[in-house]
């Protein structure tokens, strides 16, 4: 669309930036100025320059954190892009059937996330829950508490049960906006289904493909709540990952100094990704007006 | 038969997805030495004690009142920020719009983690812990951005020649705004304070921070369900059941929308 030349546009947008400047900007100088100080106590602080940066990139126990933050990320794409797919292509196309699919695929994300932990807390527990209960009583001991791999695959199966979804509404709206056409004419070359998914499903869910696997990608990199609840971080360090051992260096051990300096490391790493977020996002926007 | 295996496969789906939830309904309808003694599929002596002890116990209530607080301020700082922004972006070319508007999306993807603190010192400055304006506040850092964002789409979906003709006929600015345009996003502004009032409720971490006593949101109120005897199951069950019911009520209204919302107004 073409638009008007115009800045005092500007005005409009200054409300936004007062309120996100307040909430953004100022804590992250705030962030800065601590990354390059030791600070002792009040009025007692020493200019250190990069020395927290060397020691934080140098931090054994965060390149362990990042790698296992990296194999969360990429095992929860691996499993929820596939299944999210899968169930939009199984959702009816209309009627109150496809509404109430909506709304029950819609309820998980409106958990408090705290209370998603909760929820597979009381699912999980060898003694109370439903899914550690049977899967005990099959024979398999399984103690999400105790054992890493439990830890892992239960933090796994929530990840799936929450953000599942998401990908399941995407998939859906972009099914949804084929035209009728383009089946019917599968239909008159006798294309398999399979033919159809590969040839017309899926690149015209392309973009909101692309929109999925970006948001799940970053949300699942910043995780905090969830693990925190459930596990801990724990057994050990098992499920330690990058934002809980932010956390526990900032506020556990208050190391100001170190955890300001991982701060902008991980906001760097976020800020790629969302760069290459935004530009999937235009694409999207200019792919539909064509 | 296609037909048919898909309607089974979506049910079973979807009623895994359930599961867990019906599995927390289920403790919460029991007491806690009957969840600790016997393994039941269902309850089968339903009690609803513990949901009358949260309703009672001004300890646990005022939790939720403190959640439904600074959401509402929330939802409604954040949209009467970004429509003008919102309006702004989808009609204007401006000096800088196409990094204001990138800056804004890393504002919505930035880790709460990394604010912790440096909020926390923030807030302490103005001496506004521990009040419902500093969760507000400190949830616009998302919920701005993505009601920007989301308005847009809706905006950007509304031809220009209806400004134009409302010019044309007469229309001040701000008159146009509100009698013709905002009724046209009706449906967006519904979708955008629906997903402020959802990513400010699901939201703990800033918000436990923020608080201690007198605007500790319900979410935090549930860690310390632990007593003498040890934690008392039905009793977070129940809370976290009730936590679930707000977005439950008002998912239906924006049932066709979601997938918009999510996509950032990109679909």
């Amino acid at each position: 669309m073409n638009k008007w030349d115009n800045n005092k546009a500007w005005f409009f947008i200054l409300p936004v930036l007062v309120i996100v400047s307040f909430s953004a900007i100022i804590p992250l100088m705030t962030v800065v100025n601590y990354s390059v100080q030791d600070i002792f106590g009040p009025g007692q602080r020493l200019f250190v320059g990069v020395e927290w940066f060397k020691e934080v990139l140098l931090d054994g126990r965060l390149h362990e954190a990042l790698w296992r933050q990296l194999a969360f990320s990429g095992l929860v794409l691996l499993i929820e892009m596939p299944l999210g797919i899968g169930i939009a292509l199984m959702m009816p196309k209309k009627g109150w059937a496809a509404s109430a699919s909506l709304v029950i695929l819609a309820l998980p994300l409106l958990i408090p996330w705290n209370v998603i932990g909760t929820i597979w807390i009381i699912f999980t527990r060898p003694d109370i829950g439903l899914f550690g209960a049977l899967v005990n009583s099959a024979g398999i001991a399984f103690d999400h508490t105790a054992n890493a791999v439990d830890a892992w695959i239960t933090l796994m199966l929530m990840e799936v049960w929450h953000w599942t979804p998401l990908v399941v509404l995407l998939a859906y709206a972009g099914l949804r906006a084929i035209p009728e056409a383009y089946y019917q004419a599968a239909k008159i070359d006798g294309a398999s289904s399979w033919a159809i998914f590969r040839f017309i499903q899926l690149p015209k869910m392309r973009g909101v493909l692309t929109i999925a696997l970006l948001l799940r990608f970053m949300d699942s990199f910043l995780i905090y709540a969830e693990p925190f609840v459930l596990t801990g971080g724990g057994p050990g360090n098992a499920t330690t990952f990058l934002s809980i051992y932010l956390v526990k260096i900032a506020v556990g051990q208050f190391d100001l100094g170190p955890a300001a300096a991982f701060s902008l490391i991980y906001f760097l790493i976020i800020l790629l990704f969302c760069w290459l977020f935004y530009q999937a996002l235009q694409a999207v926007g200019t792919g539909e007006k064509s | 038969m296609i037909i048919r295996k898909r309607t089974i496969g979506l049910i079973l789906y979807l009623g895994l997805l359930f599961l867990p939830i019906y599995w927390m309904l289920n403790m919460s309808l029991r007491t806690n030495a009957d969840i600790m003694g016997t393994f039941a599929w269902y309850p089968a002596d339903p009690t609803i004690a513990n949901y009358m002890k949260i309703f009672t116990d001004s300890s646990w209530y005022s939790g939720y009142i403190n959640s439904i607080i600074y959401v509402t301020i929330n939802t409604v700082i954040s949209l009467l920020a970004a429509l003008p922004a919102a309006y702004a972006f989808s009609r204007y070319r401006f000096i800088g719009d196409k990094h204001i508007f990138f800056w804004l999306l890393t504002n919505r993807m930035a880790p709460p983690a990394v604010f912790l603190l440096p909020f926390f010192q923030l807030y302490s400055t103005f001496n506004l812990i521990d009040t419902h304006i500093a969760v507000a506040l400190a949830h616009c850092l998302f919920n701005v951005p993505l009601s920007v964002w989301i308005l847009e789409g809706f905006m950007s979906g509304v031809p220009r020649e209806i400004d134009e003709t409302a010019f044309i006929d007469g229309y001040s600015f701000p008159r146009f705004f509100i009698r013709v345009f905002i009724p046209l996003i009706r449906a967006g502004i519904g979708v955008t304070a629906f997903f402020c009032f959802m990513f400010s409720w699901v939201e703990l971490l800033l918000a436990r921070t923020l608080t201690t006593t007198a605007a500790k949101p319900i979410a935090a109120t549930m860690t310390r369900t632990v007593s003498a005897t040890g934690l008392d199951w039905g009793l977070l069950a129940a809370a976290g059941i009730l936590t679930i019911v707000p977005g439950a009520l008002v998912i239906w209204f924006v049932r066709n929308h979601l997938a918009k919302g999510f996509a950032l107004g990109r679909v």
